[in-house]
């Protein structure tokens, strides 16, 4: 599957709920499928700036894909990098740094997106890119 | 005395407004009150009808917002029974008033000289005094906290020496909502001949305190913490710490004369206030103390204490919920986490339901640390807060738990 229809997928997952609490509850499940960061690169080094919560990222390279690893100490937080690693992960670097991330929208997660909201979801995109756009300097 | 929270809550039109479809509940008035009608009518006022630039204009308008702006120091001076009117200088809130004492007062140090700060503090009434230690090679001590979120009273006795200049205390902390035990506070600290200075900020909504009373030094206040406007204060000083301290910015309105080889400065209140004044916010300052003393400060601190009481034993049912801060002499503040959830997800849910309450640090990483916690949720009430409020807080609570296990 390409990055757009994983995120095609999650738009259709999120349409069947018709309230907030549903998709907060929902977003609370996803997070407990997080795939887990191993503790050895849970360190301070890893920890995404700009969330109130803490949120740590590693990414691995595997048969020029790149696999996405990640933990947070909040619930809610766990869930939106989760929905991010489903869309991103397993992608190769070129796709993700090419990836838009118009989904979040529609998902209704809009309110997160704004920079100056303290979870830190941009920043959170922008690591993923980042770590793809690493990848992908390793791959010229 | 109580209060008629239906005509109350009429004043305030913000309090009608929705939040995600959800009637809102304020319960972030730590970090900044909602504003009535009756000052929000002052603002427009002054726009329409007397904007003009104070002091030294020979024009009408000119003259009509001097008078106001003069006539607002006055309500000032009433309201916290301070001395003299000169002794109250506007500035654009809490955190600058203190600046500017840190910075003056820097000047009056030397080497070797100790400063006293409470683990209870505000950032804004740290990292001034730390710049201020640093430039004048002070030494700052700390009054240590307790479980309970109170001062350690006895160590405090140990700190003070003879070498202790100045001691800097907040009335009322604002991550916890103690209030702190100040008059004690003072009274050992002008018995060694330090100063001390109150950061009011969290107090001077809850709590109506006389300053020649408590014979503190200096006293500082943010307009927006009492149903005021952001962007203005005033830090209270007695006269001979004010003469005695240096401007803290030069420009227009402080000066006395100007060459280019010397200038001498304005008198008090003029010396600390360079530049153009935050007029309106000034005027509108004053605005809000008379509204908040019509309503009445002995009553709103008795029901402000009922929604505490309220909100407090009902949270407490809730299983794994811990308060940070447990002592009688509070004001209307809980702060809590329950189990190991963050208090992020508890207040991303509560907005979810129009509830709005604070999550984090609270500008105040020192308590944090003591408590080995990332941040807290804190609910803080004004009088305009209901006892349905408490209600719906203390559900919206219940359901974001029961989500979030």
């Amino acid at each position: 599957m390409t990055v757009e229809q994983v995120q095609n997928e999650i738009i259709e997952e999120f349409s069947l709920f018709d309230d907030w609490m549903q998709r907060y509850e929902y977003m609370i499940e996803l997070g407990k499928s997080l795939p887990l960061i191993d503790t050895q690169y849970k360190t301070d080094q890893n920890i995404i700036k700009g969330c109130q919560s803490k949120v740590w990222v590693h990414a691995d390279m595997v048969d020029e894909k790149v696999i996405f690893t990640a933990d947070s100490d909040a619930i809610i937080t766990k869930g939106i990098i989760a929905i991010l690693i489903r869309a991103f992960s397993n992608h190769s670097p070129k796709e993700i740094l090419e990836a838009n991330t118009n989904f979040i929208d529609q998902i209704g997660l809009k309110e997160h997106l704004s920079p100056t909201r303290a979870n830190g979801l941009v920043s959170m995109i922008k690591q993923l890119k980042l770590y793809a756009l690493a990848y992908q300097t390793q791959l010229n | 005395m109580t209060l008629d929270l239906t005509k109350i809550r009429a004043d305030f039109p913000i309090l009608s407004r929705k939040v995600n479809g959800q009637p809102l509940v304020y319960l972030d008035n730590a970090a900044t009150s909602q504003t009535p009608k009756q000052v929000i009518d002052v603002i427009a006022d002054y726009y329409q009808r007397y904007n003009a630039n104070i002091h030294r204009g020979v024009h009408t308008l000119s003259q009509e917002a001097t008078d106001k702006f003069e006539e607002a120091r006055k309500t000032v001076q009433d309201h916290f029974g301070i001395e003299k009117t000169h002794e109250i200088i506007f500035t654009p809130g809490t955190t600058h008033s203190i600046n500017l004492v840190a910075f003056g007062f820097g000047s009056l140090l030397k080497t070797g000289d100790e400063v006293i700060v409470s683990a209870l503090e505000h950032h804004a009434n740290i990292v001034p005094w730390q710049m201020m230690c640093e430039r004048s090679g002070a030494i700052l001590r700390v009054i240590p906290m307790t479980d309970a979120g109170t001062l350690d009273m006895k160590a405090y006795d140990k700190l003070l020496n003879d070498k202790t200049k100045l001691v800097f205390v907040n009335h009322v902390s604002n991550a916890l909502g103690t209030i702190n035990p100040i008059e004690e506070i003072i009274e050992k600290a002008h018995a060694i001949g330090a100063a001390v200075l109150v950061d009011g900020a969290q107090a001077c909504g809850h709590i109506k305190p006389n300053l020649q009373k408590l014979n503190v030094d200096f006293y500082t206040v943010s307009a927006h913490k009492l149903c005021g406007p952001t962007g203005v204060g005033i830090l209270y000083g007695k006269e001979h710490w004010l003469k005695k301290l240096p401007p803290y910015q030069g420009g227009g309105e402080m000066i006395d004369e100007v060459t280019f080889e010397k200038t001498t400065y304005a008198d008090l209140p003029h010396k600390f206030e360079a530049g153009t004044p935050n007029i309106c916010g000034g005027i509108a300052f004053g605005a809000a103390l008379n509204y908040m003393n019509a309503v009445g400060f002995e009553a709103i601190g008795a029901y402000e204490d009922e929604l505490l009481k309220n909100a407090t034993d009902r949270l407490s049912k809730i299983e794994g919920l811990r308060i940070y801060g447990e002592t009688e002499r509070k004001t209307a503040v809980i702060s809590f986490n329950i189990d190991d959830i963050h208090p992020y997800d508890i207040g991303t849910l509560l907005d979810k339901m129009g509830i709005a309450v604070r999550t984090g640090h609270h500008c105040a990483q020192p308590i944090m640390d003591y408590y080995k916690i990332p941040g807290t949720v804190r609910a803080s009430f004004a009088f305009y807060n209901t006892l349905e409020e408490v209600d719906q807080f203390v559900n919206g609570v219940q359901k974001a738990t029961d989500m979030l296990r």
